[in-house]
């Protein structure tokens, strides 16, 4: 991290290669993560976002290309990242026999914590989510949702620079979702950069700054949601009308600024160039159609994802 | 590739301590540890049991009364206290040992510890450790009571040389307890399945108890030749059979704990005692110091700190390529 541009960068991987045999589990992908910001990693099974953050933490060799966390290379000096870092595993274990307490308190031996302050610091951690009434119960009571917030105590309890959560949500009902969602944003507040994996999208963007489209172990698009959505999508204000009574389209298609209208489910979806709605209510009125809906569409990641694996494979 | 980008910094026995304490408590606390510790007192109390009895109906005296304790065969049972730990002390090594890895990737807590300032060199060694010093544990509390009720029993306490013979053979049962600890390791790192682990590692245990005792004879016998030319001929194939039936670290351990606890051996092998007699001048039943015994089994004991290590050293290598992810 000699560059003075790149210093509030925690993660910077460039040229990044995993194989496996001759498969390119992860393909020369470059991937800088900021300081303080909630990155999403998304893509399908099996295109490359788990072993990519094995190779961050050192857990599995990299094939090529270089890494680095926090300015340390995860190869040589394992042990520095990983004392920095705090990972959130796809479907987390604990030790179902021992408290919650007393799985942190093995943690934080391995951690090197000073004894003196081992306890306040879990009990500040399981506060923090929402576990300390239960911190002396077996793990093996848990549900899976107290599981994760357990695994996201125990990067409290680290006071980790970097979290890295794979797949955080999978296999939590909705109110689960929501909580560990909170304590996510808790976690950027805290200035802690959070790298999560996810194929939940419509979660991942509620609360990512950033997101990466991974696909076959190559990053297909990179940025915020907007960014992304501009790129499939297409630029625009993205429009839906309902009406009826009228030739719609007709009507829409003569509003200045709109470049294509396409019928979506009994409505229409229009893209223009500015905000149109206005006129277009207008318009619609006054042809002596029946305006029943207007709204302005959010670009959703899940559009966005949709779209761009059906262009892939239609290109495929 | 990456491999030559240099070395790996920091030391790899960061965090063995954490790992090491909590194995050791574990075990202690675990339930299965208190299986074992019937198992042993039911196995291990009732040969010595019988062996009191027999040896309070000895009159002749014998300066080693105390150590017979530990090697006669009782009348009302043909197995004698060693011979019980021969086939116990494995049995708890592969209890203790059987799902040391594969349990913690069962649970999913393996990359969660991996995730945390440690090499997997710690990890590995400290749980071994661990669990050899749950055995050593358990021997030496299996020792004290034996020791306790000969006191009771026998009336006589034990003299010096008893005492540091005694010790020695503890030493050499947990060498013992370590090749088995790290042959039920490998398998726990070799198989994701805690089941397939066991059931490996059991059949090795009996592989070598029943099977290998009859394949090595009848291999010797196949290289016996029609008729013996020379007493060294007749010595050099005991040799060969000998060396086969080493391999077996249960054989390593008969031997180790026959040369400390009887003092009269001289050698292992019907014509080797023999030959010793006859050109050496030595006479049967007079017994060998202390330090000359330990020299007789000092072999025996290298070779089974020796196989532990070469088979820890297996499993070293095969958990470090192993991918952490499910």
């Amino acid at each position: 991290m000699s560059d003075p541009l790149e210093v509030d960068n925690v993660i910077e991987a460039r040229g990044l290669l995993k194989l496996y045999g001759s498969a390119r589990a992860v393909d020369a992908i470059d991937l800088s993560i900021r300081k303080g910001e909630i990155f999403g990693l998304l893509g399908p099974n099996g295109a490359g976002k788990t072993t990519t953050i094995l190779m961050m933490l050192g857990l599995t060799e990299t094939s090529g290309g270089s890494i680095e966390v926090l300015g340390f290379n995860p190869v040589r000096q394992p042990l520095e990242v990983k004392r920095r870092v705090g990972y959130l595993p796809d479907a987390v274990g604990f030790y179902d026999n021992l408290t919650a307490r007393e799985n942190l308190v093995y943690i934080a031996r391995l951690l090197d914590i000073p004894r003196r302050q081992t306890t306040a610091r879990i009990m500040e951690a399981l506060e923090a989510v929402q576990l300390a009434d239960v911190a002396d119960k077996r793990v093996a009571t848990y549900s899976r949702g107290m599981r994760q917030r357990l695994g996201i105590a125990e990067i409290v309890m680290k006071k980790a620079e970097v979290a890295i959560l794979d797949e955080p949500t999978s296999g939590l009902d909705p109110h689960a979702t929501f909580e560990l969602l909170e304590m996510i944003r808790g976690l950027k507040k805290a200035n802690v950069a959070v790298l999560l994996s996810s194929h939940l999208l419509d979660r991942v963007q509620s609360v990512c700054d950033r997101v990466a489209l991974f696909n076959k172990g190559k990053i297909a698009l990179m940025g915020t949601v907007v960014e992304l959505a501009n790129q499939v999508l297409g630029a625009g204000h993205p429009i839906l009308v309902e009406a009826s009574g009228i030739d719609v389209p007709a009507v829409l298609k003569g509003i200045e600024g709109v470049q294509r209208v396409v019928p979506e489910g009994g409505a229409w979806r229009i893209v223009a160039d500015r905000d149109v709605r206005a006129v277009a209510a207008q318009r619609i009125v006054a042809a002596g159609g029946s305006l029943t809906r207007l709204a302005e569409l959010q670009p959703s990641l899940e559009e966005v994802y949709t779209r761009y694996f059906e262009e892939a494979r239609r290109a495929a | 590739m990456q491999r030559n980008q240099g070395r790996r910094e920091g030391s790899p026995f960061t965090g063995l301590g954490p790992v090491f304490v909590k194995e050791l408590s574990d075990h202690l606390s675990s339930t299965r540890m208190m299986v074992l510790t019937l198992f042993v007192i039911v196995f291990g109390a009732l040969p010595v049991g019988f062996t009191l009895q027999t040896l309070r109906q000895v009159t002749q005296s014998d300066q080693f009364l105390f150590l017979r304790i530990f090697t006669v065969e009782p009348e009302q049972a043909p197995i004698s206290f060693y011979a019980a730990l021969t086939f116990m002390i494995p049995l708890m090594a592969i209890g203790l040992g059987f799902d040391a890895v594969n349990s913690e990737f069962n649970r999913r807590t393996l990359s969660r510890v991996l995730s945390q300032p440690i090499y997997r060199d710690a990890l590995l060694l400290g749980k071994f450790l661990g669990g050899l010093a749950t055995l050593a544990v358990a021997l030496t509390a299996l020792f004290l009571i034996v020791f306790g009720a000969g006191l009771l029993l026998l009336g006589l306490p034990p003299r010096g040389p008893e005492v540091a013979r005694g010790l020695a053979f503890l030493v050499v049962a947990i060498a013992y307890g370590g090749v088995w600890l790290a042959v039920a390791m490998l398998f726990s790192v070799i198989f994701r399945s805690t089941a397939t682990s066991a059931l490996c590692a059991l059949g090795l245990w009996l592989f070598f108890f029943i099977l290998w005792p009859m394949i090595a004879q009848a291999i010797t016998t196949g290289f016996a030749p029609s008729q013996f030319r020379s007493v060294d001929e007749v010595l050099s194939l005991e040799a060969f059979g000998q060396a086969l039936q080493r391999l077996s670290p249960g054989t390593l351990f008969g031997e180790a704990v026959i040369g400390l606890l009887q003092p009269e051996t001289k050698a292992f092998g019907q014509f080797a005692n023999l030959v010793m007699q006859q050109t050496r001048g030595m006479i049967q039943g007079t017994p060998l110091p202390f330090d000359q015994s330990l020299l007789l089994i000092w072999p025996q004991i290298t070779g089974l700190i020796a196989g532990m290590i070469v088979v820890f050293s297996i499993a070293y290598i095969v958990f470090q390529r192993e991918e952490v992810r499910a």
